[in-house]
């Protein structure tokens, strides 16, 4: 069974005359350790499909499978398990501020009541020092540069062994090397770990990494080329 | 729009029709118990709050201001209503006489002495000792100033005064004109203690009389009396010259040993006339108090002062939770998205409402027992910190913390991890 499996979802925000659609039959299908890149311009609607597949936003219309869960009509509860495995990367760090690089990866730990603490802080040391920022596990956001707190976010991401990472707009606060540092990171990582990435992105910059781009316009799917090679 | 028919009418579970999940989701992890959670968000909680540290000093000094505020004016009430029996509190009989129409002992309406004899009359009565309230004029020997004084009249063998001091002035208290002063009176009537040290018994005048200062009790002022004498009927009689002798104003008795107190109390009640109330010692305190709590505003100002302070506290550690809350709302987002559930944030909340709870009650604690300490010896009110008054005034705090808290958790609803991308 693949990672992701869209049938037909729909989405509007907005009721009655307000109605405003913003996904229209969408299907996409993410497989196994695939890395798939979402573009399209700013309403295309490839955000919102981003936190339909995350669980962040209930289901209207058509299906959504993820990790093997049916998301329209699941309840709270079942879409914050979800969550639990799912890795999120957003374009902003969304660090907590008054937690050290170190403290911020074994937040997402936590979630795992059968660890330790050591052994908590322990592997988020691993994780910080996979994305080469050993040596600044101590440090609290505010003393790291744009690119070290994205990839502490990539490590936070990583950290419970998702069964799928999405991210949205991983590099638009970064410039150009330290932002194809991150994707690069985050592609390995993934690669190694078999993990599949769905990232939505307009940073033509990035788009090397991928397996496949999916193309959005007007909510709908319009392309879906593999990348050659 | 909605097909969907009612979910009741499609039992049993019908999943294809509902479009739900046909096996649900289990937990992906075993995720950590109540305790544990609690206990990693009450971390967070103080992380985040060490992190601002004027935050948390202003949060912190806003409870204590509240802690402070309350403890003195439960101090100050509880004070009042102490010292308001400290008089009567010293009595010691099983039952007393009084009439009907005495509000408070600074204020007393006279029985008639015939009473007393009364209650004699019945076999389980041992003795019952007149007791004789009246306000004079003392003058200070210092530097000559006036004053009123309370005079407690009453044959002191007779043993149903307990104030410490009283028992070896016994016989010393039997001549003419002699009284035993109150040495923790105001300090507005002299320092008698020191005088009556350097030069032994003196004369004093007291009303129109000099009388001979022979020792010294301790009773304490009130907030009827500045001061206090005692001194014997006899001796009372002389300085309340318009005073009847067969009116009293308080009559204690004691019982015989295995005198059954309840069924004395009543017996005595329908011997005697409706115009004395037979009272244990519980409910002449209670009836001395219930004047000062009941019958004056004093009560409920007190009780006014500290749910004022209570407000403002709560108003303080709301707003520090608010805005805590308000400028993480990201933070708190992207631990919704991590799979953080909103109870899971509430606690995070709440927890901080605990630790300022008991970062600002700790230090208040100890601002109030100094304090007390200060207004008690500047005052002479019985200001005493005492456990129960401590963990009253904890459970306060921490109430008006836990409201603000829940107040502030209602703004976690705009954390919405959806709006993070």
């Amino acid at each position: 069974m693949n990672p992701v499996e869209l049938r037909g979802v729909g989405y509007a925000y907005g009721e009655g005359e307000l109605r405003r659609p913003v996904l229209r039959e969408v299907d996409l299908t993410v497989g196994a350790g695939e890395i798939v890149l979402l573009t399209g311009p700013s309403g295309s609607g490839k955000t919102t499909l981003l936190t339909l597949i995350g669980a962040l936003r209930a289901m209207q219309e058509g299906s959504a499978r993820v990790l093997g869960v049916e998301l329209n009509g699941a309840s709270e509860r079942a879409r914050v398990n979800l969550r639990r495995r799912i890795g999120f990367i957003f374009q902003n760090h969304n660090l907590l501020g008054f937690l050290t690089a170190r403290q911020n990866v074994a937040m997402a730990l936590e979630q795992d009541g059968a660890t330790s603490e050591g052994a908590r802080l322990a592997r988020a040391g691993e994780l910080l020092a996979a994305v080469g920022l050993a040596g600044h596990e101590d440090r609290l956001p505010a003393k790291l540069s744009g690119g070290q707190r994205q990839r502490v976010s990539v490590a936070r991401a990583l950290a419970t062994e998702p069964g799928l990472v999405l991210a949205d707009e991983p590099t638009a606060a970064l410039d150009k090397v330290s932002g194809h540092e991150v994707v690069q990171l985050l592609r390995n990582l993934a690669k190694s770990r078999g993990v599949p990435i769905l990232l939505v992105t307009h940073d033509p910059r990035i788009l090397d990494i991928a397996d496949r781009i999916v193309a959005m316009e007007d909510g709908r799917i319009v392309t879906a080329d593999e990348v050659p090679g | 729009m909605n097909e969907v028919p009612d979910p009741a009418k499609l039992l049993p579970w019908a999943p294809e029709r509902m479009g739900e999940s046909v096996s649900r989701a289990a937990p992906a992890r075993n995720a950590p118990g109540f305790g544990a959670a609690t206990l990693f968000a009450l971390r967070l909680a103080w992380r985040q709050l060490r992190s601002e540290k004027a935050r948390l000093a202003s949060a912190i000094a806003g409870v204590l201001f509240a802690c402070v505020l309350v403890f003195m004016q439960l101090g100050f009430r509880n004070a009042l209503f102490e010292s308001a029996t400290n008089l009567i509190g010293s009595m010691r009989g099983d039952l007393f006489l009084m009439h009907p129409m005495t509000t408070a002992s600074f204020r007393p309406e006279p029985l008639p002495r015939v009473r007393a004899q009364q209650a004699l009359a019945l076999p389980e009565v041992d003795r019952a000792v007149p007791v004789y309230l009246a306000q004079a004029t003392w003058r200070n020997p210092v530097d000559g100033t006036r004053r009123a004084i309370q005079l407690i009249g009453v044959d002191t063998a007779a043993g149903v005064l307990d104030f410490p001091g009283l028992a070896p002035l016994v016989d010393p208290l039997k001549p003419a004109d002699t009284v035993a002063f109150d040495v923790r009176s105001r300090p507005e009537f002299g320092d008698i203690g020191r005088l009556l040290a350097e030069r032994g018994p003196f004369e004093v005048e007291v009303g129109n009389r000099k009388v001979t200062v022979v020792g010294l009790v301790e009773i304490g002022p009130s907030f009827g009396a500045d001061g206090n004498l005692v001194l014997s009927e006899v001796n009372f009689r002389r300085i309340a010259t318009q005073r009847q002798p067969s009116a009293v104003d308080l009559v204690a008795i004691k019982l015989r040993p295995g005198a059954d107190l309840v069924a004395t109390q009543q017996r005595l009640r329908e011997v005697l006339p409706p115009d004395v109330m037979v009272l244990t010692q519980a409910e002449l305190n209670a009836h001395e108090r219930g004047y000062w709590e009941n019958a004056t505003p004093i009560g409920f100002i007190f009780t006014f002062g500290s749910l004022m302070g209570l407000v403002v506290g709560m108003v303080i550690v709301y707003q520090i939770l608010f805005s805590d809350v308000a400028s993480h709302l990201k933070e708190y987002a992207t631990l919704k998205a991590m799979g953080y559930s909103g109870f899971y944030l509430a606690r995070v909340v709440l927890g901080a409402a605990l630790i300022l709870a008991i970062a600002g009650f700790l230090p208040g604690l100890a601002l109030s027992t100094f304090l007390y300490d200060l207004v008690g010896s500047a005052t002479f009110l019985p200001l005493r910190m005492e456990p129960a008054l401590a963990l009253t005034v904890f459970g306060m705090i921490f109430s008006m913390c836990a409201i603000a808290g829940l107040l502030a958790v209602r703004k976690l609803r705009d954390a919405n991890p959806a709006d993070m991308f």
